[in-house]
């Protein structure tokens, strides 16, 4: 059926007709997205631009009026053949992998026990979900004390559970365990991010496919690999690919639990980033180190999506 | 008896579930409880060893917060007039005087300009996008919302370098303005994304029967389309608020005094030897509070709000 005003509207000249209408359609949908748009590209997509030209150049930000010279991608090569920045880049690799291995582990488990619909499981998820939403800057302030050798609470649970003395280890300090200690802090609070999509992913199921599984007389076990595992796994990449681009940037939480220490044990790669660029001030060779951890998240990222299709598809 | 599904779980099977997510609940939620027990500890107690659960509750942790103290003294000490106040008497006892208000006031309330505010800015251009992307053609439609998304990709140092200097030549490091553009430009993705679902959901019959009522399509989308949207827009404007709130590597990075935010300052509460542990818990427990209460009340949306609309229940 014709739009009548659309009729009215053709069949009037043309100053009248923005009178009965309004603003045609495609002025107003350019008006309403360019001021994003427009934001966009002045608060994200210029800075990147300018990255990639300070990236060519020795310039550093503390000495305004130094010469700034075009030194080619020698900033590139440098950082490319560097072993520190290949250590934290271990360290990133590391961090990622450990926290992303049990958030899913905990995190699906999780949601396959609320799935249970037990009483009670929507007030306990709620309250499971309040570590994510948290200020991680504040919640790594607040872990130092947990983890304090002397008197945190953590070190005294150790004591109380195993008979370690609580003054015999520390958490944060030399020993090796700091590594550990930010994957426990990071699993604590994202945890509940993978339960929640886990649980969407479980409750998409429908129940006839179980109904069906029954009558075929499948056991519980095969139910579990042949019908619950493979449906919940799109929800499960897609949980995974979140939680791998933030903790690939990870900088405010572990930042205040070590600072990346002892030594360069927790060093990831975006606080390594933040002391050239903001500390050493080389903001040159920090641009350069930017523009590498970029390309690497977003061709990651690109890969990961393309198998994630793959796998909504089957 | 009653008939019930083979699918439904055993009442056994729920019983070990339950009592295994109460278990993990328990767990998770002690450093929380901790955090806001220890704001009510005195110092030598948030301290002692084994820890304290049990305890004279004190407020010195919110009182040396809210101030800052000097020691004075012991004969100055003794001639001062008797406290005025109960916070006088509890920074009297332990054998100091009031110097005047802590920062922590400002930075609290830096933190809620300049969360509103971008709030504010990110649900107004997200809603109008959305509604753009989501009503008409746009040309490059997908590929500008990919576009969208992918800002979000970036490390924050890596933009905070030249939004560092660009900030320092037009004059907008360490102000509220300038963080409250910045945060927007980051949460204006995650609005445009998460209204874009929301009015997806608004048949279009709506509009259109008003469209022949004779509105014009601007008149349409803010007499139907709005107050619709209503709920969706509320959701995402507490999410957009979250991330400003608990934001800190660009707070960090950008400002240092007048439009400083309360994470970067809340680590740096000092007490006499170290950290002013009560009084940090005490800053943590009022920063965290509200996002607590805002979690229960945004449950519903959750996650369609952390997966960028990607899974709506």
């Amino acid at each position: 059926m014709p739009d009548p005003v659309a009729v009215i509207a053709s069949a009037t000249p043309d100053p009248i007709a923005r009178k009965v209408r309004g603003l045609s359609d495609r002025a107003i949908a350019w008006l309403f997205v360019a001021p994003t748009i427009f934001l966009l590209l002045a608060i994200n997509i210029f800075p990147l631009i300018w990255t990639v030209r300070l990236s060519f150049t020795n310039y550093r930000a503390n000495r305004p009026n130094e010469e700034v010279e075009w030194v080619g991608l020698r900033n590139y090569i440098r950082i490319l053949t560097d072993d520190g920045i290949w250590a934290n880049m271990q360290t990133t690799a590391h961090f990622l992998f450990w926290t992303l291995f049990f958030q899913v582990l905990l995190g699906f488990t999780l949601a396959w026990l609320i799935n249970r619909k037990f009483k009670g499981n929507d007030l306990l998820t709620t309250l499971i979900v309040l570590p994510m939403m948290l200020s991680p800057a504040v919640v790594g302030n607040f872990w130092t004390f947990l983890y304090q050798p002397q008197i945190g609470l953590v070190n005294y649970m150790v004591e109380l559970l195993t008979g370690t003395p609580a003054s015999s280890f520390s958490m944060l300090g030399a020993g090796g365990y700091a590594k550990w200690s930010i994957i426990i802090v990071d699993t604590w609070m994202w945890t509940p991010f993978v339960m929640l999509i886990c649980l969407a992913g479980l409750r998409s199921i429908p129940d006839y496919i179980y109904e069906a599984a029954e009558i075929d007389r499948a056991s519980k076990w095969r139910q579990f690999w042949t019908i619950t595992i493979p449906m919940v796994l799109p929800f499960l990449m897609l949980a995974v690919l979140f939680r791998g681009i933030e903790n690939f940037k990870m900088f405010d939480m572990v930042v205040l639990l070590t600072g990346g220490g002892p030594g360069n044990e927790t060093l990831l790669a975006s606080i390594d980033l933040k002391r050239e660029a903001f500390e050493k001030w080389r903001t040159g060779y920090s641009s350069a180190y930017a523009i590498i951890l970029f390309v690497t998240v977003f061709g990651l990222a690109s890969i990961y999506v393309k198998a994630l299709n793959k796998v909504k598809e089957r | 008896m009653t008939a019930y599904s083979i699918t439904e779980p055993t009442p056994r099977s729920k019983l070990i579930a339950g009592l295994l997510v109460v278990l993990y609940t328990i767990v998770t939620l002690l450093p929380l409880v901790w955090i806001i027990s220890t704001g009510f500890k005195s110092g030598p107690d948030s301290i002692s060893y084994p820890p304290k659960v049990l305890f004279e509750p004190s407020l010195e942790g919110y009182v040396n917060l809210f101030t800052t103290r000097t020691r004075v003294a012991a004969e100055e000490f003794q001639n001062l007039p008797p406290a005025e106040t109960w916070y006088d008497e509890i920074v009297r006892d332990s054998g100091m005087v009031i110097a005047g208000p802590s920062r922590f006031g400002e930075r609290f309330l830096n933190s809620v300009i300049i969360g509103f505010g971008s709030t504010f800015l990110s649900i107004f251009l997200g809603t109008l996008a959305a509604y753009a992307f989501s009503r008409f053609k746009v040309p490059l439609k997908d590929d500008l919302l990919f576009f969208i998304l992918s800002t979000r990709m970036m490390p924050p140092i890596a933009v905070a370098i030249p939004i560092y200097l660009m900030y320092r030549e037009l004059g907008l490091s360490d102000t509220h303005l300038g963080m409250i553009l910045l945060y927007t430009a980051v949460n204006i993705s995650l609005a445009v994304w998460l209204l874009k679902g929301f009015i997806d959901e608004i048949p279009r019959e709506y509009e259109e029967a008003a469209l022949i009522d004779g509105y014009t399509r601007f008149q349409a989308f803010r007499k139907v389309v709005l107050p619709q949207a209503a709920t969706g827009i509320a959701s995402t404007a507490i999410f957009c608020l979250i991330f400003a709130w608990n934001e800190y590597a660009f707070a960090v990075l950008l400002t240092s005094g007048t439009a400083q935010t309360a994470p970067p300052f809340i680590p740096t509460i000092i007490g006499v030897g170290g950290q002013d542990w009560p009084a940090v818990a005490a800053g943590a427990t009022i920063f965290l509070l509200p996002v607590m209460i805002f979690t229960i009340l945004l449950r519903k949306h959750l996650l369609r709000g952390i997966t960028f609309g990607a899974v709506r229940k």
